[in-house]
């Protein structure tokens, strides 16, 4: 039994001009004790399908298909099982910008919240130390406001936030973005260890493949909803398959590169907006080796890869 | 203006137009203003000017509304109902002449306290933040006092008293203008200080004005009615907030005449009610992301 | 589990050690200097704009009220002093400047002793109660912005911030206390007590109570008015704040994330703006007591407008400046102690 499931997740947001696929089928898995990897250029989904996990999308989003977390489908799950479910089987590390947290609490009470309201320790305060301590911050930085930490702080005290009720899984949403090069290399050491050590298992968000290349176990390429690689993560870095893939690893991204967010270098063009997708394969109208047949039907995913012009 | 630049105007007001069109409490807004405009143009016109005579007042004084007079009578018989369109014209008149007032001075000092450093502007930022403390309604009375009771000296008071809300907004927008890159190209290119100041922060500045002009009016009126109804404006015009004041001074509360009471002050409810709707409306389409906050 | 405490060697601790104690008796300091200052010019401004006119300024001192011989002798005595003597008398009592109240004939600051206590007593309650009532509308409103509840309270509290509030004073008058449309007179007619009236005793209280109903409840609603519109804008744009799903995520339910998380950050600058709305506060008095009759400072500025009793109605002017520049000092001052990011 698997740990996450992914099983044809479909997510629309609906808009005055219809529904907009963010979202267009998309199956993983993700086992205990592994990182899988999601990466992709801003707008491919990545993000939305994160917020699956722990059905944390807007109102106007219509979700389909199924996602399990230890075999039980959250997208139908009832808001009471919902709430208990969210940070104490699943959490989430958000980026840690200054207003991902509360300004006016302090980070002290921020890691004690989800303990206090699921009641997994008995003695908070000393929990909310070993939890500061797991991530190399002195206890005593428990009584600071967020404003007085700089980036990589915040960034490990929402991974302190997120390990507080002992999860089985946690998403980190591009955990590192913004960080400088030290910083990050210590956050993604941080994060790894953590997980190997607790056996929990990760999914780890970015637009940068080198990042993900050193940790993951496996990688998914994502572009315009769809999944359109996936495999071992040394894999997908060294011998891309698809086209996409090979011009997001092609492009040599330097960590912190920020030219390397918004566009492979060498690709054309830019990821097509969710409410006009092209026909056929997405990509086609950027893609080096698209041919006619690639404008029409529309591509499954075979042996990891969406491609019809990759041998098997 | 070449024509390039008219056609792309009128295009750029068509579209503003559309969405306006969309707003429902801004065309609520817009439709009461165009009711009261109206009327206040049409007065003259259609009411003779024996409705204010005191002493040509046939009606039973106080008297309850009836089909000879819709709204009743007031203190001395006239007809109310005239008495109220007349007020439009000088509700209104001052209202705007006001506003016109503190807008010129506002934005003037605004766009020099923002243009200008050195101890020029630190003068005006403090006059600005001087204004803005004091409390209204006292220092109006006062000015009022020593200025004496007629309509021009009541939009001096308020354009004095009012033009601080807008300095300060115009000064921050000329402040976050003045760091975008043209206004140093401008400087380089040998533009003084008058022509940046008219030629490129004016017309960027403007549509928040327009704005902020439409809620001033509001609050001006409001203004208006309250200096009014304290007798500092003209004692014989017969503004909303004279005619309460005439309400008040002469028993009608005593008297329970509510028809002397309640048809001015719905009046002024609903026009400022309108403009601070309108005003409202022309913030979200001119400025989405709060700049004015 | 504590095998990556080594991550944390290396990185310098940028926490600022905590100010010296000097620099925030600086920032105190100024503050209340930039207060001084103002005042000062309301003081000259005060003194000097009725001296400013041409002629004789008794005139405007004596301006229709009949005063006798003797009055009008020390009158022109007092004035007749060199501008800066005058100026310099001003300034060491403004509220007691030699010149009493040409209408009471009294010392001015005799009148305003008398008239202190109503007023605080009147717009402290409605002050209280606006707040707490306008508060709570605002945050039901900003929370869930375009619902029903939002739209009706955000029309209701619109048309009351459009209203005159001397003339919703006059409208509760005819209808609560002489009666109208059917509803009996219930509530006095103006005042602050029945005369005849012991004010020490239980049932003086109850009755000065009775008298305030109707003025307190014009304030009131208009206070509310504005002090509901500023919660809801600023609880609606805490609402786009990132931290927020975060919290949603821990599991905290709806309720609670607008308590615990959404509200004390947007109270923090509706609080500030309601200290710094006084100004406003201020001239609803002033006009809400004359409508009643209630005699406070605000009746007493009336007054003395119709004198005009200028001597009065520089004490009055004086007095509510200090009271809003007061007012806006403690709003800076309190902003500085609630909010941590400052405080630190």
């Amino acid at each position: 039994m698997s740990l996450l499931e992914f099983r044809d997740v479909t997510v629309d947001y609906a808009s005055a001009e219809g529904p907009i696929p963010a979202v267009r089928g998309v199956t993983l898995l993700v086992e205990r004790g592994e990182v899988l990897g999601i990466a992709g250029e801003s707008g491919c989904g990545k993000s939305t399908l994160a917020a699956t996990v722990l059905r944390l999308l807007p109102e106007n989003a219509a979700i389909g298909g199924e996602m399990l977390l230890d075999d039980v489908d959250v997208l139908t799950m009832k808001w009471g099982k919902l709430r208990s479910v969210r940070w104490a089987e699943a959490a989430i590390v958000f980026q840690g910008a200054l207003h991902a947290l509360n300004p006016v609490q302090s980070i002290g009470d921020q890691i004690a919240e989800p303990i206090r309201l699921h009641k997994t320790a008995k003695d908070v305060d000393a929990r909310v130390a070993q939890l500061l301590m797991q991530v190399g911050l002195p206890a005593s930085r428990a009584k600071s406001y967020p404003h007085q930490l700089s980036g990589g702080q915040r960034q490990r005290v929402m991974i302190a936030m997120a390990l507080a009720c002992s999860p089985d899984l946690i998403v980190a949403d591009e955990p590192t973005t913004a960080l400088d090069v030290m910083v990050l290399a210590q956050v993604l050491d941080l994060l790894t260890g953590l997980v190997r050590d607790l056996g929990m298992g990760m999914v780890l968000i970015s637009h940068d493949l080198g990042v993900l290349g050193t940790t993951c176990d496996r990688i998914a390429v994502m572009y315009a909803g769809q999944v359109v690689e996936t495999g071992a993560a040394l894999e997908i870095f060294d011998h891309p398959k698809h086209p996409y893939t090979k011009a997001l690893a092609g492009a040599f991204p330097r960590v912190g590169d920020p030219a390397a967010r918004y566009a492979p270098v060498g690709l054309p063009g830019d990821p097509p907006y969710p409410g006009d997708i092209p026909a056929g394969c997405a990509f086609h109208p950027r893609c080096p080796i698209a041919v006619d047949e690639c404008t029409s039907a529309s591509v499954a995913l075979v042996d990891g890869v969406r491609c019809i012009r990759v041998g098997a | 203006m070449s024509r390039v630049a008219t056609q792309r105007r009128k295009a750029a007001f068509g579209r503003f137009w559309t969405t306006y069109r969309h707003d429902r409490a801004g065309m609520a807004g817009l439709i009461i203003l165009v009711f009261f405009v109206l009327v206040a143009i049409l007065a003259p016109i259609l009411i003779p000017d024996d409705a204010l005579d005191v002493t040509k007042a046939d009606g039973e004084r106080f008297d309850g509304p009836s089909l000879a007079y819709p709204l009743g009578t007031d203190d001395s018989g006239r007809s109310l109902i005239l008495l109220l369109a007349y007020g439009t014209r000088i509700s209104l008149t001052v209202g705007i002449a006001a506003t016109l007032v503190a807008m010129i001075i506002g934005t003037a000092v605004g766009i020099m306290a923002g243009h200008f450093r050195g101890p020029g502007s630190h003068v005006l930022v403090g006059a600005t933040d001087w204004f803005l403390v004091i409390p209204f309604l006292p220092l109006a009375i006062v000015l009022a006092t020593v200025l004496g009771p007629s309509t021009l000296n009541l939009i001096i008071v308020i354009g004095i008293t009012s033009w601080a809300g807008t300095a300060r907004l115009i000064r921050a927008q000329t402040l976050s203008i003045e760091e975008r890159p043209y206004i140093e190209r401008s400087k380089a290119l040998g533009a003084g200080n008058w022509h940046q100041m008219t030629r490129h922060v004016l017309p960027n500045v403007l549509p928040l004005v327009l704005a902020n002009t439409t809620l001033t009016v509001a609050i001006v009126i409001l203004s208006e009615t309250t200096l009014s109804f304290l007798g500092l404006g003209d004692p014989l015009a017969p503004s909303w907030g004279a005619l309460l004041d005439r309400a008040f001074s002469s028993g009608a509360v005593s008297r329970g005449a509510w028809w002397f009471v309640l048809p001015p002050g719905i009046c002024v409810v609903l026009v400022v009610l309108a403009f601070t709707l309108v005003g409202r409306a022309l913030e979200r389409i001119l400025d989405p992301r709060g700049a004015t906050a | 589990m504590s095998l990556l405490q080594d991550a944390a060697v290396g990185e310098p601790d940028p926490i600022r050690a905590p100010r010296v104690s000097g620099s925030v008796l600086r920032t105190v300091g100024g503050k209340v200097l930039r207060a001084f200052i103002t005042l000062a010019f309301v003081v000259v401004f005060n003194f000097f704009l009725f001296r400013l006119l041409p002629g004789d300024p008794i005139g405007l001192y004596t301006r229709g009220r009949n005063q006798d011989a003797e009055q009008l002798a020390e009158l022109r005595r007092a004035l007749d002093k060199p501008i800066l003597e005058q100026f310099l008398t001003y300034v060491r009592n403004p509220f007691d400047p030699g010149i009493d109240s040409t209408r009471f004939s009294r010392p001015v600051w005799e009148m305003i002793g008398e008239r202190v206590w109503p007023t605080l007593l009147l717009l402290g309650t409605a002050i209280v109660l606006a707040s707490i009532i306008g508060i709570w509308i605002g945050i039901r409103a900003g929370w869930k912005p375009g619902s029903r509840f939002d739209k009706t309270s955000t029309g209701t509290t619109l048309t009351l911030y459009s209203m005159p509030e001397f003339w919703l004073g006059m409208m509760l008058l005819i209808v609560f206390s002489v009666g109208a449309f059917g509803i009996p007179g219930l509530f006095p007619v103006g005042g602050i007590v029945t005369p005849g009236v012991d004010t020490s005793t239980p049932l003086g209280w109850l009755n000065v109570l009775w008298h305030m109903v109707l003025p307190c409840t014009t304030l009131t609603l208009i206070y509310l008015a504005d002090y509901s519109l500023v919660m809801r804008a600023s609880l609606i744009d805490e609402r786009k704040q990132e931290y927020l799903a975060l919290a949603r995520a821990k599991g905290l339910r709806d309720v609670m994330v607008r308590q615990k998380h959404a509200v004390p950050n947007a109270l923090l600058p509706t609080i500030t703006l309601i200290f710094l709305s006084l100004g406003f506060v201020v001239t609803g008095a002033i006009t809400v007591e004359t409508v009643f009759s209630w005699p406070g400072l605000g009746l007493l500025t009336y007054e003395a407008l119709r004198g005009p009793d200028i001597p009065l109605l520089q004490a009055t002017f004086l007095l509510f400046s200090i009271a809003v520049i007061v007012a806006n000092l403690l709003a800076e001052l309190l902003y500085a102690i609630i909010d941590p990011r400052v405080r630190s």
